[in-house]
C-alpha cells in the first residue's frame, strides 16, 4: 500500500509522540511525580504505530501493561493519559485507573491490562462483535513474548479459529518477559509458528521497521474485514530500558544492553523517508517541535492539576454499603 | 538474633527448609533471579526478591523460573506434592491468582478429602497482597476472604518479621496446601528476628497489647495500624487490646472471644471490600459465640466496596487508616 505524504507525516508524528511522552514518564517517575510504577514503551514505536495505523475509531484494540505506546498510536489523548498516570483529575479514567488501565472507549481502546494474558480474550470478545454486526471491523490484542505462554493467550488463539471472528494477535517480542529472556521461556521455536499451528496465517515481522510492521498489518486487516478469520503477528523489537522504570537489569550482559539501542526505529523511519526524498528533514523537525510542545503541556498542565474528588472513590459502582 | 526485615526473614526461612529438607523446591516467575539471554540468572530472586541467592546455592533443579503460566506453576506444584516433593510456589501478586484458581480451589484444596484422605498435598503459595503502593486495581488486593472460604486451604498472613519466619517454616513443614499472604508495605519493616528455626503454629492468635476497654482484631498490615491507634486512644487513658490472629484458617476464635468476654467491645480492621470479608465473619461468630459478654455493637472497619483506586488521594481514604478506625473505636466506646 502506497504511503502518501501525509500518512507518512502522521506515522512519524505518531511515533514521535510515543518516544518523546515515554521518555518524559520516565523523567517524571524519577523526580517523584508518577506515583506506584510504570512501564514505558521506548524502542517499541514502530510496532503500535504500524499495528494501529490503518485502525479506525471503530476497530478495537486491547492492551498491556507496555499500554502507554498502543494508547497514543490509537488516538487517545496525551493531555488525558499524562493526568491519568499522574493520578490527577481529568484524567482519562478519572484517575481511577493509573498507567496500567489507560482505556478510551471513543477510540476504540479497551484498556490497558495489569493482567498478563488479559487481552487476547477481551478482544476474541469484541471480535465476535463485529462479525456478528458484520461491521467488517476488527480487534486487536496486544501481547509480549510473555503473554504468549499464558493459557489465557492459548485458548484465545483457538477460540479466535474456532468462531472464526476477525482478531489479529499482535505479539510484541521483545526478548524478555520482566526479567526472564524469551529465548528460555517460549518453548517453541518461534510465537509465529506456534499462532499458526492452532490454524491461522501467522508472520514474523521486523519490529524496527514501521513499513515492514504496517505491511504486514495490511494482510492481517484484509483477512479481518473480509470476515476470514483470525490472524498472527509476531513483530520482533527492543526493549530499550528494563522491564519498569528503575529495573537495573542485571541480566542483561553489557554488550547485549550496549545494543538494545542499535536498531531504533525512529532514526530508521527519518533516514529511510529522506533518503527517498518522500519527506523532508524540515518536515520532521516541525513535528518534532510541535510534540515536543504538546507534551511539555501535558505534564505542565498534569502538574497543576488536582487529585481527583473524594467523593469519586464510591462513584461508578451500582451498590455502596 | 539479629535485626532484619519481614523480607529477609521469609528468605531466611526458605533458604533454611531448603538445607534441612531436599524435597523442598521453589517455584515460580524470576524466582531464579530470570533467566537472562545469555541463560544465566542474574540475582534478582523474584520481583520483590525473597528468593534472592536461593538459585545460585541450591541450582536449577530446586530453584525453577517458569514461564508466565500461572496454572501450569500452581498444577505443577500440586502435582508435585501429591507425589512426594514440597514446593514452595510463587504467585508474584496475589491478584494473579484469578488466572490459576482452579488449580488451587477445585485441585491442591480438595485432594486430600475427595480422596478419602489418602493424598497429601504438602505445599505453599506464597503471595503479595495489599494495597497503598499505588499498583492500581489488579495489584493491589488481599483477596484472603477468597481463601479462606475454601475448605482445605490454610491461610496465613503474618504482621511482622518474626511472625513471617516462624509461619513460614510451618507453612513448608505442612501437609495441606498453605496460602501464606505477604505484605507488600511491610517487606521493609524490620525487628529482631532469631537465626535459627522455629515454628509458630497455626490457629494461635497473637495479643500484641494487652487492654481492657476495647478489643481490635486486625490483619496483616492492619495490625501496625490498629497498634498505632491503640497508642493514641492510650493517651487518654483508653486501654486497647489488639489481636492478630496470624492465620484465618485456622482461626483461633478462643483468643477472640476471651479478649472480648473481658473487654465487651470489638473492632475488627480488615484490608479488604466489607461484604464476605474476614471483618463479617468473625463478627458474626462473635455475635454467636460471644454474644453476653458484648456491652456494644460489633464495628468493622474495612474498605469500601470497590476496586482499588490508583489516585494516591483515593487510595489512602480507601484503606482503613487511623482515622476511619479511631472513629469506629470511638462510637464502639461511646455505645450508650
Ligand atoms: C497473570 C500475570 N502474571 C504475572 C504478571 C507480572 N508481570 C507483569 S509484566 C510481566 C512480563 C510480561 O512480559 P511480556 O508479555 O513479554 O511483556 P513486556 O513486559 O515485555 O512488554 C509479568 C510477569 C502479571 N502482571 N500478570
Ligand atoms: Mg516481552
Amino acid at each position: 500500500m502506497q504511503l502518501s505524504r501525509d500518512d507518512l507525516k502522521r506515522a512519524y508524528r505518531s511515533m514521535f509522540t510515543i518516544r518523546t511522552f515515554e521518555e518524559r514518564v520516565d523523567k517524571e517517575f524519577a523526580l517523584g511525580n508518577i506515583p506506584g510504577f510504570a512501564h514505558v514503551y521506548l524502542g517499541q514505536e514502530a510496532s503500535g504505530v504500524g499495528v494501529c495505523f490503518d485502525l479506525t475509531n471503530d476497530d478495537y484494540i486491547g492492551s498491556t501493561h507496555r499500554g502507554h505506546g498502543h494508547c497514543i498510536a490509537k488516538g487517545c489523548d496525551v493531555h488525558g493519559m499524562m493526568l491519568e498516570i499522574m493520578g490527577k483529575q481529568g484524567g482519562l479514567c478519572g484517575g481511577k485507573g493509573g498507567s496500567m488501565h489507560i482505556a478510551d472507549m471513543t477510540k476504540g481502546m479497551l484498556g490497558a491490562n495489569a493482567i498478563v494474558g488479559g487481552s487476547p480474550p477481551i478482544a476474541v470478545g469484541a471480535a465476535l462483535t463485529q462479525k456478528l454486526k458484520k461491521t467488517g471491523r476488527v480487534a486487536v490484542a496486544f501481547s509480549g513474548d510473555g503473554a504468549s505462554n499464558q493459557g489465557t493467550t492459548f485458548e484465545a488463539l483457538n477460540m479466535a479459529v474456532v468462531l472464526g471472528v476477525p482478531a489479529i494477535f499482535a505479539f510484541e517480542n521483545n526478548g524478555y518477559g520482566e526479567h526472564t529472556a524469551s529465548s528460555y521461556a517460549v518453548g517453541a521455536p518461534s510465537i509465529a509458528e506456534r499462532a499458526r499451528s492452532f490454524g491461522m496465517p501467522a508472520e514474523v515481522v521486523d519490529g524496527s521497521d514501521f513499513f515492514a510492521v504496517h505491511q504486514a498489518m495490511g494482510r492481517a486487516l484484509e483477512r479481518g474485514r473480509a470476515g476470514e478469520g483470525p490472524y498472527a503477528l509476531e513483530i520482533v523489537c527492543s526493549r530499550f530500558l528494563g522491564h519498569f522504570i528503575g529495573d537495573p537489569q542485571a541480566y542483561r550482559l553489557p554488550e547485549e544492553l550496549a545494543q538494545a539501542r542499535g536498531n531504533d526505529p525512529i532514526p530508521r523511519f527519518r533516514k529511510g523517508v529522506t533518503e527517498a526524498a518522500l519527506l523532508d528533514d524540515a518536515d520532521l523537525d516541525a513535528i518534532e517541535s510541535e510534540v515536543l510542545a504538546e507534551v511539555e503541556d501535558a505534564v505542565a498542565k498534569a502538574m497543576a492539576a488536582p487529585r481527583p474528588d473524594i467523593s469519586t472513590l464510591e462513584t461508578d459502582v451500582y451498590v455502596r454499603y | 538474633m539479629s535485626k532484619k526485615t519481614y523480607g529477609q526473614a521469609i528468605n531466611e526461612a526458605l533458604r533454611g527448609e531448603m538445607l534441612r529438607d531436599p524435597n523442598v523446591i521453589i517455584i515460580g516467575e524470576d524466582v531464579a533471579g530470570g533467566h537472562g539471554a545469555s541463560g544465566e540468572p542474574g540475582g534478582v530472586g523474584g520481583v520483590f526478591g525473597m528468593t534472592a541467592g536461593l538459585y545460585k546455592e541450591f541450582g536449577p533443579e530446586r530453584v525453577l523460573d517458569t514461564p508466565i503460566s500461572e496454572s501450569a506453576i500452581i498444577g505443577a506444584a500440586s502435582g508435585a506434592a501429591v507425589t512426594g516433593m514440597r514446593p514452595v510456589a510463587e504467585i508474584m501478586f496475589v491478584d494473579f491468582v484469578g488466572v490459576c484458581f482452579d488449580q488451587i480451589y477445585n485441585q491442591a484444596a480438595k485432594f486430600r478429602y475427595m480422596f478419602g484422605g489418602k493424598a497429601k498435598t504438602p505445599m505453599v503459595i506464597r503471595t503479595a497482597i495489599g494495597a497503598g503502593f499505588r499498583g492500581g486495581a489488579q495489584h493491589s488486593q488481599t483477596l484472603h476472604p477468597l481463601f479462606t472460604m475454601v475448605p482445605g486451604l490454610k491461610v496465613v498472613i503474618p504482621s511482622n518479621a518474626y511472625d513471617a519466619k516462624g509461619l513460614l517454616i510451618s507453612a513448608i513443614r505442612d501437609d495441606d496446601p498453605v496460602i501464606f499472604m505477604e505484605s507488600k508495605v511491610l517487606y521493609g519493616q524490620s525487628m529482631e528476628v532469631p537465626d535459627e528455626a522455629y515454628r509458630i503454629p497455626f490457629g494461635e492468635a497473637n495479643v500484641v497489647r494487652e487492654g481492657k476497654d476495647l478489643t481490635f482484631v486486625a490483619f496483616g498490615a492492619m495490625v501496625p495500624r490498629a497498634l498505632a491507634v491503640a497508642q493514641t486512644l492510650a493517651a487518654e487513658g483508653i486501654s486497647c487490646e489488639v489481636i492478630d490472629p496470624r492465620t484465618t484458617s485456622p482461626l483461633d476464635e478462643d483468643t477472640i472471644l476471651e479478649s472480648v468476654a473481658k473487654t465487651g467491645r470489638l473492632v475488627i480492621i480488615d484490608e479488604s471490600p466489607p461484604r464476605c470479608s474476614l471483618a463479617a465473619d468473625v463478627g458474626a461468630m462473635v455475635a454467636d459465640k460471644g454474644f453476653r459478654s458484648l456491652k456494644a455493637p460489633i464495628k468493622a472497619v474495612t474498605c469500601p466496596h470497590t476496586p482499588v483506586p490508583f489516585a494516591p488521594n483515593l487510595e489512602d481514604e480507601y484503606m482503613p487508616n487511623p482515622r476511619r478506625i479511631e472513629e469506629a473505636a470511638r462510637a464502639v466506646l461511646g455505645y450508650r
